[in-house]
């Protein structure tokens, strides 16, 4: 008997092919319906293969056949985690398609709404990145704020998460003034005692240092390259903030700083969002401080609605009220692209109006879909469990992705 | 005991067999009951830290949560996936089961209140402690799965890795206590340091006690070392495709781990059954109740560090074990067992 030689796999003509394995959509980190494709060589990624589309809800063909004001509560939907941020940008295109102005203290409440739906948003995203690499107490005490935020929300406009609170010319209704110095009493006390007692048990965590620091390291021509926006462009060390860059509403008159990273990497993007949290508050604050008094809402009646009482004095009112809760209002056609500064980057809203009481054609521009192309090329050479600390640091929802 | 059922007219082999019989189920049942409630405790001083309420609606203060799950799973169906290889899928939760409860046979829970009073005790708590990973790896293999063999592969890795630093971790006490014997190794540590009955009390023992706390940690796959069911990577690890009974028999086994961890913990360094302090008034407590409230006391610190830290990376995990805790584990068996050569030789 002829010894045989033993082949070792690795040698010969024995394919190695790599590991695939489906992350998602049901993967318990995949933050919603995202499937990755993976190409493991070991636990190192080789290549991932992000596909998306599992939440495709049609929502710009839907807005196309829906007026104006009808189309708004899709963008509640879009988002569900900041959908403030996401009404802002479409009431923005549509008052510089109506050439709207809107009263100032309507301007003030939309902004500390605004900035209360960021520290919302970031809740949920420090707290779910946290959670990604392991740790589960910080996530549920960082829900303890998000829960006071929701209750803020339900109290100015009667529902916690999908608000359509904004509206084209102003905001739907007035806020009570308990409700403002509830907001100022919390900014001084509860948030801060909160929210710093949660990140007290993360950032100088050794071992989610360890998890965060040096991975997915992105260049700044990388960050432009791949069109990020938000926290990830910011965690890339480019000050690029829509809010100071082209100011809408009062942001102009606000006092606050723009964190940037150093390093690009996760532990950054994460620590960028904690700033964030403390300017936003810090924006708040100002608003609350310097709100106006007046109207909340354009009264140019062909737009807004009359109110309640105005309806039964006036005929005209009554009119104006149901015209515009039947027909809705004309938009002068043109087309207008309008981006803002959601919590998670920029939210760009492109609206094509021929004229008529409904967009003849709605753009969304997510700010996930940027964030996630590049996901491939921020995880090859890492490992699988930093694919979700990645993941976390994009802080993608699936609504807004996929629309 | 044996010597009872003798007396009362048995011949001495069926005697002894059921003195065993009896000191078995002595163990085996409180220790089931003691994984149940520890189960609940875990889950209550989670939900503590996490501000929430945990289990409270199952008998008076959720208390009967466990037994309610147990009933559950007892009366789901057993899903073997069809891929699975059927025997080894099913072997696997006992091995991790059964393993868990072998060692401790040698656990003393008084003095003389050992099942099995063996002169090699820490050693064969060695080897069990080895082959419970065996459960896990069959399991992650048997499932024919992508996600439970890469939970597989990680929990061999682990315990290889932790195995040998605990291993030098153990020499150093056994060369301080002079035995093998666990009871012996309890006896030898009363009133080690100004009338503390541990180890601990020793400046040369207590860093090899963190180490072991780390390490015991690690080898029962408890945060943040619990690579093989991180849920944000592998979904439920090697626990994924399992259901009913197999699954619950590891959830068992694996808690009756740390409970053994825990009591390691206990015996090794803090005086197992012996109370804390060396005085005369302290030791009319029973023995086994000393021994209980030091369980307890590391089953909390094991619930607290899981509550509070995120997860290693794989990667880490292993640098952890083999670049800090294997040079360091090795540096104190020099340290200790220069230490005794200067103060014991010749004595």
């Amino acid at each position: 008997m002829s010894m045989v030689p033993e082949v070792s796999p690795t040698t010969g003509d024995e394919l190695i092919h790599n590991y695939t394995i489906n992350f998602g959509p049901q993967h318990p980190a995949a933050h919603g319906v995202l499937r990755m494709v993976m190409e493991l060589d070991g636990e190192i990624i080789e290549r991932i293969d992000p596909h998306i589309g599992l939440l495709h809800r049609g929502t710009e063909k839907l807005i196309e056949h829906k007026t104006y004001l009808q189309a708004l509560p899709y963008f509640d939907r879009l988002d569900y985690c900041s959908p403030l941020g996401m009404e802002y940008s479409y009431v923005l295109a549509i008052e510089k398609l109506l050439n709207l102005e809107v009263p100032i203290r309507g301007q003030y409440l939309r902004v500390l709404f605004a900035e209360l739906t960021r520290i919302c948003n970031h809740m949920l995203n420090l707290g779910s990145h946290v959670m990604d690499v392991g740790a589960m107490t910080p996530n549920l005490w960082l829900f303890e704020v998000r829960e006071d935020c929701l209750n803020f929300f339900e109290r100015a406009a009667g529902a916690r998460m999908h608000m359509a609170w904004f509206r084209p010319g102003g905001v739907h209704q007035d806020v009570p003034l308990k409700l403002l110095t509830d907001i100022a009493d919390w900014l001084d006390t509860r948030l801060p005692r909160l929210f710093e007692d949660a990140m007290s048990l993360v950032v100088d965590n050794r071992i989610f240092k360890q998890r965060n620091v040096d991975i997915a390291h992105v260049g700044k021509d990388d960050a432009i390259a791949w069109g990020f926006s938000g926290p990830m462009i910011r965690a890339a060390g480019i000050p690029w903030d829509i809010r100071k860059s082209q100011p809408y509403d009062v942001y102009d008159r606000m006092d606050f700083e723009i964190p940037v990273g150093t390093a690009s990497d996760c532990y950054d993007r994460f620590m960028v969002r904690v700033e964030e949290v403390r300017q936003s508050a810090r924006i708040m604050k100002q608003c609350l401080a310097e709100m106006p008094d007046g109207p909340v809402a354009s009264t140019d009646r062909k737009v807004v609605p009359p109110g309640r009482a105005e309806m039964k004095a006036s005929m005209e009112a009554l009119i104006h009220h149901f015209k515009l809760y039947t027909e809705g209002f004309h938009v002068p056609a043109g087309e207008v692209y309008v981006a803002t500064e959601s919590p998670k980057g920029e939210f760009g809203v492109y609206l094509v109006s021929d004229g008529t009481n409904k967009p003849y054609r709605c753009k969304i521009r997510p700010t996930a879909f940027s964030h996630l192309q590049a996901m491939d090329f921020m995880s090859k050479g890492h490992m699988l469990p930093d694919a979700t600390a990645i993941l976390g640091a994009i802080d993608v929802v699936f609504g807004e992705c996929d629309r | 005991m044996t010597a009872f059922f003798i007396l009362h007219g048995m011949a001495p082999d069926w005697a002894w067999a059921l003195a065993t019989i009896i000191g078995i189920l002595l163990i085996a049942l409180p220790l089931m009951l003691g994984v149940a409630m520890i189960i609940y405790a875990d889950r209550k001083i989670w939900a503590a830290m996490a501000l929430r309420r945990g289990p409270n609606v199952v008998g008076p203060f959720g208390l009967l949560q466990s037994f309610a799950d147990g009933l559950k799973v007892f009366l789901q169906e057993t899903i073997i996936p069809s891929a699975a290889n059927k025997g080894l899928f099913l072997i696997a939760p006992i091995v991790t089961f059964t393993v868990a409860l072998m060692a401790w046979a040698v656990i003393p829970f008084n003095s003389g209140a050992i099942l099995a009073n063996i002169n090699v005790g820490l050693l064969y708590i060695l080897a069990i402690s080895s082959l419970g990973v065996y459960g896990t790896v069959m399991g992650g293999w048997a499932s024919n799965s992508k996600y439970p063999f890469f939970s597989a592969m990680r929990a061999s890795a682990q315990m290889i890795s932790y195995e040998v630093s605990i291993g030098f971790i153990l020499i150093c006490v056994v060369l301080w206590a002079g035995t093998f014997n666990l009871n012996g190794i309890v006896q030898a540590q009363k009133d080690h340091v100004w009338l503390i009955n541990g180890f601990w009390a020793n400046p040369l023992l207590f860093p090899i006690w963190v180490m072991f706390l780390i390490s015991g940690m690690a080898e029962t796959q408890r945060a943040p070392f619990d690579l093989t069911e991180a849920e944000s990577e592998l979904v439920a690890g090697y626990q994924t495709e399992y259901s009913s009974m197999a699954f619950a028999l590891y959830w068992l086994g694996e808690y009756a781990n740390v409970l053994l961890m825990c009591a390691l913990n206990a015996t090794l360094f803090f005086g197992g059954y012996l109370p804390p302090l060396d005085w005369a008034p302290l030791y009319y407590v029973p023995g086994v109740i000393w021994l209980l409230a030091k369980i307890l006391f590391f089953f909390f610190v094991f619930s607290w560090v899981k509550a509070t830290v995120p997860r290693y990376r794989y990667d880490q995990l292993m640098r952890l074990g083999w670049k800090v805790f294997l040079p360091l584990s090795l540096f104190f068996v020099f340290a200790v067992s220069g230490w005794l050569m200067l103060t014991r030789y010749g004595a």
